[in-house]
């Protein structure tokens, strides 16, 4: 609550619910956040949740990633009948299946990593998006055996795996369990060698932690989107440790591929066309024609 | 060296001094007060099988990082004979954080790796705690390819706060070097026996703990974050460490319980720190067994069984599809 508010009397205070500005449907303006620019819903969803104005990258949650890189036709899901439980019992502020339950009821998932089969510009492909809307994006053995679950199926179809980032770290609610799955997710990556198939990693806003110091930076091509937070540590963490402040645009995609972690950034707008010509060049084939 | 006491074992500490003092008057006593200082030992002892019995996750945390507990370098010196240290990642730096080189154990060449804190001020700074930057990783990556090369068994000590959260880390790739390190060990085509000896933090500590058999001490610990980190992150405070550490299930017993490490080594009365030759006496003869088990298993068989294990980490549940 603003200070504004606080000094209103109740009288005049607004109940959102109540309030006559919610005649105005939700979501139809917003503010980006970068330029400060009002946008109109609908123009930001056509562009891919990029701003028109500033080029930023708005976060998108695991499903529109899914939508934008893969084609309509012929999708299949993976690993969907992999669902959490509470291993250790775990209790902090919340217990963890309570978490697990609101995490599920404010984004319609049930676990933090979304697999599914498809093809882009009709090339078979397998893509895993994680939904950092559900618990910070935070990899647990859900999230482990989802992934694996899709470099196995791109395995037998004998298609290249792609995996979109966006993740805080590992599920500490899970404990050392889901520190193996750092290292359960990367030695899957082995299958994929096995069979020549590429692996291409996107990493986006943010891409931290246990993700980040796993598959992440393992891929056969690795791309960053324009402005994301990339990195091992949390800035604040790294702040406290050194006691300095951190350059200008420390840990940005545009920051890494100058420290050459990166193979390139890409628009998001130009992603699915990137994405399909590298696949199509490692795996030796004809370049896909947009559709 | 006198042995430095840690908050919980103050009673213990109590009468060791009372211990001292007696032995101190004995010399010039013209009573015989031996008997006394005898009995005074037997309590000492009774009293740390106590405390010891029943520690909580918390105060094995603060065990597992004794300024006195044996480091690396110390089961180097106690395990293995001429150890040639290999320094240098080739690209950048030697890290200290991490040591690493040729040795013989029981006359068998291997290559030992592990994380080295230090024990003065001095070499703590020197070491960075024991907190490896990218060019350790990467060194004990270069090491263990070597090792392959030459068809030699790994053995890792692990014992880290974690990877350090540094500016210049960040900047040559911190995540990448955790990442291969994870990748390259899931199929190093010779055995890889690790033991977590003190603090196995996160990331940090698993970028040299994928292998065919971990093996923790006794009052060792192993965590996804340190229970601090946690504590700040889920309840707003560092203060609540000790709830985070018995939420995060971080003991040696719990993880042998859960299914994560193979092997729970027992320590010496009180803890490694209080006899370091105890101590090697009990992790040798279970690297023996190891080395020897995984010697007699072809490669074929202990890369499967490595890969398999990889793959069945995790918890959940299936639903019917």
């Amino acid at each position: 609550m603003s200070w504004l508010n606080k000094l209103l009397p109740p009288k005049i205070k607004r109940d959102p619910r109540t309030s006559k500005a919610s005649a105005v449907p939700e979501g139809l303006w917003s503010k980006c956040p970068a330029c400060e620019a009002v946008l109109y819903h609908t123009d930001l969803q056509a562009n891919l949740q990029v701003c028109p104005k500033c080029d930023h990258h708005h976060s998108l949650n695991a499903r529109e990633r899914l939508d934008m890189l893969l084609d309509a036709e012929g999708r299949r899901e993976i690993g969907a009948e992999v669902k959490p439980i509470d291993i250790l019992k775990f209790k902090d502020s919340k217990k963890y299946p309570d978490r697990l339950v609101a995490a599920a009821e404010s984004t319609g998932e049930d676990d933090a990593l979304v697999v599914m089969q498809g093809s882009i510009h009709n090339m078979p492909a397998v893509v895993a998006a994680f939904e950092f809307r559900f618990i910070g994006g935070s990899m647990g053995s859900v999230v482990g055996e989802r992934f694996v679950r899709g470099v196995q199926a791109a395995v037998e179809a004998r298609a290249p795996f792609i995996c979109v980032a966006a993740s805080g770290g590992a599920r500490m609610q899970e404990g050392l369990n889901s520190l193996m799955q750092m290292a359960k997710t990367s030695a899957a990556l082995q299958l994929l060698s096995d069979y020549q198939l590429p692996f291409i990693s996107i990493l986006t806003d943010p891409t931290m932690g246990g993700v980040s110091a796993s598959f992440a930076f393992l891929g056969d091509v690795v791309i960053g989107e324009p402005g994301a937070l990339i990195g091992f540590a949390g800035p604040r963490v790294i702040e406290q440790t050194v006691r300095e402040t951190l350059p200008e645009g420390f840990q940005r995609s545009e920051f890494l591929i100058e420290k050459g972690a990166l193979d390139m950034i890409v628009d998001r707008r130009e992603l699915k066309l990137r994405v399909a010509t590298l696949v199509a060049l490692l795996m030796k084939e004809a370049q896909p024609v947009s559709a | 060296m006198k042995p430095t006491f840690l908050d919980f074992e103050q009673p213990i500490a109590e009468l060791e001094n009372k211990i001292e003092e007696l032995r101190f008057v004995q010399d010039d006593s013209v009573l015989d007060i031996s008997e006394e200082i005898s009995r005074l030992q037997k309590k000492s002892q009774e009293l740390t099988k106590t405390l010891y019995s029943k520690l909580t996750p918390s105060q094995i945390a603060i065990v597992a990082r004794h300024p006195q507990r044996p480091y690396t370098l110390d089961y180097v010196d106690g395990l293995f004979t001429d150890f040639q240290e290999m320094r240098g990642d080739r690209s950048f730096a030697d890290d200290p954080a991490i040591v690493g080189g040729l040795a013989r154990f029981n006359g068998q060449p291997v290559m030992v790796i592990g994380h080295q804190k230090g024990r003065d001020t001095k070499e703590k700074i020197a070491r960075n705690f024991g907190m490896p930057r990218p060019e350790g990783y990467r060194k004990a990556l270069r090491l263990m390819r070597t090792a392959e090369k030459f068809g030699l068994p790994v053995m890792t000590f692990v014992d880290t706060p974690g990877a350090y959260p540094g500016i210049g880390a960040e900047e040559r790739g911190q995540s990448e070097a955790i990442g291969r390190n994870l990748y390259e060990m899931a199929r190093l085509k010779v055995p890889v026996i690790v033991t977590v000896i003190g603090e196995g933090g996160s990331g940090g500590a698993l970028a040299i703990a994928v292998g065919d058999y971990v093996n923790m001490l006794q009052y060792s610990t192993y965590s996804v974050i340190s229970p601090e980190g946690c504590a700040s992150i889920l309840w707003k405070t560092a203060e609540r460490a000790g709830d985070a550490a018995e939420a995060l299930g971080i003991t040696a017993p719990r993880l042998k319980s859960l299914g994560l490490i193979d092997r729970v080594v027992n320590e010496p009365l009180g803890g490694a720190h209080r006899d370091h030759a105890a101590m090697m006496t009990a992790l040798k003869r279970v690297l023996q067994e190891q080395l020897k088990e995984a010697g007699s298993r072809g490669l074929d068989e202990l890369l499967k069984t490595r890969f398999d294990r990889l793959m069945s980490y995790g918890r959940f549940k299936e639903d019917a599809a």
